[in-house]
Formats: structure tokens, sequence, C-alpha cells
């Protein structure tokens, strides 16, 4: 059996494949992984802001960055980076010098990890636990103490009415989102990210945001509490610059102030990319397009490399699909006005908060009255995921979502056909 | 020295560091920030452990929930700038004792277990793996993955023990305490709720 079809993970891949010992070769994987995420990490902001800047403009009739590289501006944010580096690394005589010094870094580490667990197509997926959105969710959820900290460590009112404010929204609106997750969770029975991908194989109809009336209106209220946990307009009270001139961040500039912003813009994509594994098929095309090519052209049966491409063309939907949500934020952000902080903590407690609540009763009596009629009687076992329990997809993917010995932490070059997993049980 | 044994030092380290500058920062918020790092690393030491689970309960539950009411809560109320923690004596005595009696208690709990038997067991610090198990669906213990068998434990259900070859028992889980937990939290939800109501005057009584 050749070493490289019997790879499991990255890992695995390299100490079969190198002569080096357990400890290296999960380094070296590691590694790998590390400057991947980090580099699309670094990436997406520089994408991100520009296309903000070309949003924005082009929604207030403007033409936005129009010079640097070119025709449509597409060096603008490099050249603003390169600015922000060379300015000087400020830090106020009234500060607290250690916290302020270290909260940029906290949301810079809290959103970067977060990406460990987002799985960017089938099979590319740094580690693929069985608690990803949990993971994910808990991570997103320690951004908030390094804006906080920020805040509060600035020695300034600005920043600490920023800080209080972030504090206070960030709370309130932790909890609709949970809820809101767990509504397409308690549909496939798995808080495996990876698995709740291959639940919507297939056409678009096999969706979560498809799947009953509660997932598809959970999908609009996840939605605006997302945008509203980013800090996103129209929730962005923590840095109102018409009434609190930069919010948290007025102390800080330079490179400090850029973290906080490729923070900001990649955590625009980790809610978003949780919101297409969630409700908006993942790494599927909607229209089995990809689907058709494979099977008739027989990619994924014809060995690693074909599977290979599958994978590649499913992460290239899937960043299309986030990228789509990402614009969709910033869409709402340049069309309304900003909220009042009264009116942003109404919105959420008074609204958004019995929703989710009322959504997530129904999205769980859901299956029982599916499975008291007649129409429907199906065999469990329970043994099985509460996934198979309620849902069946339609086309069985090509590495089925219980058998759980085979999909964890698969990686890309180790694309893994059936033969090689299977000598080892 | 394996990775994993590397991993856990540093982990240690850092959970300790972490702790003991909590203790000696005189600042309250910076005495949070050490929190979160001692916090944070531990956690690390779950997932070292393989329990998936309870590592992301950790971040979420004291450092993403606790910690960050705690600071709001000293932001809030706080009348300096930077409050400052100033501790008596006699606190710090009392404190000492306290500390000390628990780490009397961990230390004999430490040392009262047979760690011969335990490595014996355990394959040589490996663990041992099942096959039958195995054939049965379960996943490796070194693969973590701990979510379904918690919350099926949760609901009542104990697959891992019940279903073995040869299994007669029937373990109940821990549906109890969890609904027990539950119906707490409720009713401390409640009270906070009642607590934090805006209190109405009543005209007449003036």
């Amino acid at each position: 059996m050749m070493p490289l079809i019997a790879a499991n993970s990255l890992g695995e891949f390299v100490l079969e494949s190198l002569p080096v010992n357990e400890t290296v070769a999960f380094t070296i994987a590691a590694l790998i992984h590390v400057v991947l995420i980090l580099t699309f990490f670094g990436v997406a902001p520089l994408v991100f802001i520009w296309l903000e800047r070309k949003v924005a403009g082009r929604i207030q009739d403007r033409l936005g960055p129009t010079r640097v590289g070119g025709r449509f501006g597409w060096l603008q944010t490099l050249a603003d980076g390169v600015k922000l580096i060379q300015k000087e690394d400020l830090c106020p005589a009234e500060a607290d010098r250690m916290l302020f010094r270290m909260s940029p870094y906290l949301v810079f580490v809290a959103s970067f990890g977060a990406f460990i667990v987002l799985p960017f197509g089938n099979g590319f997926i740094v580690q693929n636990l069985e608690v990803g959105l949990f993971f994910m969710l808990a991570l997103m959820s320690l951004e908030v103490l390094g804006v906080v900290f920020a805040g509060y460590s600035s020695g300034s009112k600005w920043a600490l009415f920023g800080g209080i404010r972030e504090a206070a929204q960030v709370v309130s609106y932790e909890i609709p989102m949970a809820i809101c997750a767990l509504v397409p969770i308690i549909a496939t029975g798995t808080l495996n990210l990876v698995e709740v991908g291959y639940v919507q194989s297939g056409g678009f109809w096999n969706w979560l945001v498809f799947q009953n009336p509660f997932t598809f209106v959970a999908f609009f209220v996840y939605f605006t509490v997302a945008t509203a946990s980013v800090k996103r307009a129209p929730f962005d009270l923590a840095e109102a610059e018409s009434e609190l001139v930069g919010g948290f961040h007025t102390e800080y500039s330079g490179i400090r102030w850029s973290y906080f912003f490729m923070a900001e813009y990649a955590s625009m994509f980790a809610v978003s990319g949780i919101a297409v594994f969630l409700f908006l098929g993942g790494w599927y095309d909607g229209l089995q397009i990809v689907e058709s090519i494979d099977r008739a052209l027989g990619l994924s049966s014809s060995g690693w490399l074909g599977q290979y491409i599958v994978n590649l063309i499913g992460l290239a939907i899937f960043i299309t699909k986030g990228c789509g949500l990402v614009f969709f934020q910033m869409w709402v952000r340049w069309s309304l006005p900003r909220l009042r902080i009264d009116q942003v903590m109404t919105t959420c407690l008074k609204y958004l908060l019995p929703i989710s609540c009322m959504l997530f009763l129904g999205a769980t009596v859901w299956p029982l009255v599916i499975y008291s009629s007649p129409m429907s009687a199906k065999q469990t076992t329970l043994m099985a995921p509460m996934g198979n329990r309620v849902y069946n997809p339609k086309r069985t993917a090509v590495q089925p979502a219980a058998d759980k010995n085979h999909s964890t932490t698969q990686s890309a070059p180790a694309a893994v056909n059936k033969e090689g997993s299977g000598e080892e049980a | 020295m394996t990775g994993h044994q590397l991993l856990f030092w540093i982990f240690a380290a850092v959970t300790c560091g972490g702790a003991i500058a909590v203790v000696l920062t005189q600042n309250v918020v910076r005495m949070a920030f050490w929190l979160i790092v001692s916090l944070g690393a531990s956690s690390g030491l779950f997932f070292l452990l393989n329990a998936d689970f309870v590592g992301t309960a950790q971040l979420l539950v004291y450092v993403g929930g606790t910690l960050v009411l705690m600071v709001f809560g000293v932001m809030l109320t706080a009348s300096g700038p930077f409050s400052k923690m100033q501790t008596r004596p006699g606190e710090l005595f009392l404190a000492g004792v306290v500390a000390f009696l628990l780490l009397g208690l961990l230390g004999s709990t430490v040392c009262s277990v047979d760690w011969e038997r335990v490595v014996a067991a355990t394959n040589d610090g490996h663990p041992v793996v099942d096959r039958q198990a195995l054939n049965h669906g379960y996943n490796l213990p070194q693969e973590g993955n701990t979510g379904h068998p918690l919350g099926m434990a949760f609901l009542g259900i104990r697959p891992d023990r019940d279903l073995g070859v040869g299994s007669k028992t029937f373990s109940n889980g821990y549906l109890l305490p969890f609904e027990i937990v539950s119906v707490h939290l409720l009713v401390v939800l409640i009270a906070a709720a009642y607590l934090a109501r805006a209190k109405r005057r009543v005209a007449s009584d003036d």
C-alpha cells in the first residue's frame, strides 16, 4: 500500500513520507497549516478593505480608489498597509502600557484561532474537531476581551465609552447568536462543521436554510446578530466616529491599529463562513454542477488527484459564498444609518432574543411533528447520530458523514481512498 | 522528551505563571488579563488530554463569559482611572492559610494515586486501543471527539458501557444531575431578572 494514500492527516502524511520522528512531523504539519491560514488571514482583509472602499464609493455615487496599481486601485490597501507600518508606535502617557500593547494581539489571536476549525472545503481543515462550531463561537467570544482591554487601558474617555458599549453589546448579542447557530445544528445532530457540510450535498433544496421554516428564519436572525457581533454598522457603536471620535481605538495608530482591522475583516469572513456552513450548503454549488461533472469524468473515483481537484473547486465555491456574505455586510453598512445604543440593546433583548428562543423551540419540536405523521416511517438506531434520524442526504458524499473514523483531520494532499484507510480498521 | 510532553510543560508553566501573576498584580484589570492567560493555558491542557469539549467549554464559560463580565463590572464601578487592589496583612494571612490548605489537599490526593498501576493500565502512557469498541463505531481514545458520548450521557444513555459485548448492565447516565443544574440555572436567571428589574415607584405611597 502506498504511504501517500493511507495518510489521514497532513501530520501522518509527513510522518510517512519523510524520514523524521513523530514530533518533527507534526511540527512541520502545524507550521504548514499556520502559514496557509496566516496567508489567508493577511490576504483576505487586504481584498476586503479594497472592496469596502469600492462598495462605499459606488453606493455614495463616487468612484472609490482609482489610481494605486492601475485603473481599479487594486493596490490601495497595500499602500495603506505600508503607510501604517511606517507610522510611529505611540502609547499615550495616561495609558496602562502593558495592556495597551497586549490588547491588539489578544484580538488578533482570538480572530485567528477561529480559523483553526473552519473548513475551507472538503478536506481543507486544520483540525477537524467534533465540537468545531462550539470551538469557533468560544474563540470568537474572546475577541471582545481585547476590545474591552483596549478601551480601558487607553486612559481616554472616548475609548472607555467605546469599550463599555462593546462589552454590553457583545455580551447581549452572543446569546441569540449561539441559539440561532443551534437551530440548524438540531437538524443535523452534529457540531462538526465538516459533517454539517456533508449533510447538505446535492441541490440547493438540501441546504439547511430550506430544511424547515425555523432554519429559514434563523438564517436571517443569525446574519443580523453576526453583523452585530463583529461590530459592523448599523451596530458599530463601539467605534461610532460621529460621537466617540474613534471609539475603543481612538488612541491607537500604526501597526497596532491595523491589527484591530485585520481581525475585524477576518472575523467578518469567519462569521460568514459559519453562516455558509450552517445554512448555505458549505462547499456544494447547489445546482449539482460540480457533482455532475465529477460523475461524468469520474474524477473523485480516479484517485487522489481527481479528488483533490474536486475539493479545490469546492474550496473556491466556499470562499465565493463567504465573500458574497461579506459583500452583503458592506452593502448594509453603507445603506443603513447607525442605531442608538438603547435601540441596539432593545433590538437584541426585546426582539432578537425571544425570536431566537422561539425558533429554537420550534426546531426542536419540528422533527417530532414530521415523524409522528404516518407518511414518514423511518428506521433509526441508537448508535446513529441524530442526523441520521431526522435527515437523509439525497446522495451520499464521498466520505459518509456518520463514518467518523475516516473523516477526522483529513488534509489537502492526502486525499484518502477507501482501501488505504480501510486497512487499519 | 516527546512533543506531547513539551507542549504539556509549556501549557503547565503558562498556567502556573499566569496564576502567580494574578496574585502578585495590584491592578484589577491586569489581574483579569493574567487570569485569561492562566485559564486559556489550562484549556490547552484539556485539549492535550483530547478532551476537546471540556477545553472548549473552559474557553467559552470562564474566559469568554465570566471574565468579560468581571472586566465589565470593574469598568462600570471603578472610581479612578485604574483601580488598584489594596490588601491588608490580615487578609493576606487568611488567604495564605486557605491557599496552603488547598495545596495540601491537592498534594495528598495526587500522592495517594497508585501511579504505577495507572501507567501499567494505560500501556506505558499510550491508551490501550479497544478493537471491539472500534468495530462498534467508536473513535480511538486519542482522537478526542467527546461531543457525542457526552451528549448521550447527559440524556441518560451510556452506549459506551451498555452496548459492549457481554454487557448486561444498564447505567443511567447523568440525566438527573443535568436536569437539576438546568432548573437551578433557570431559578438563578429569574432571580437575576427580579433583582435587576426597573423599580417602579408607587405614587400613592408618597
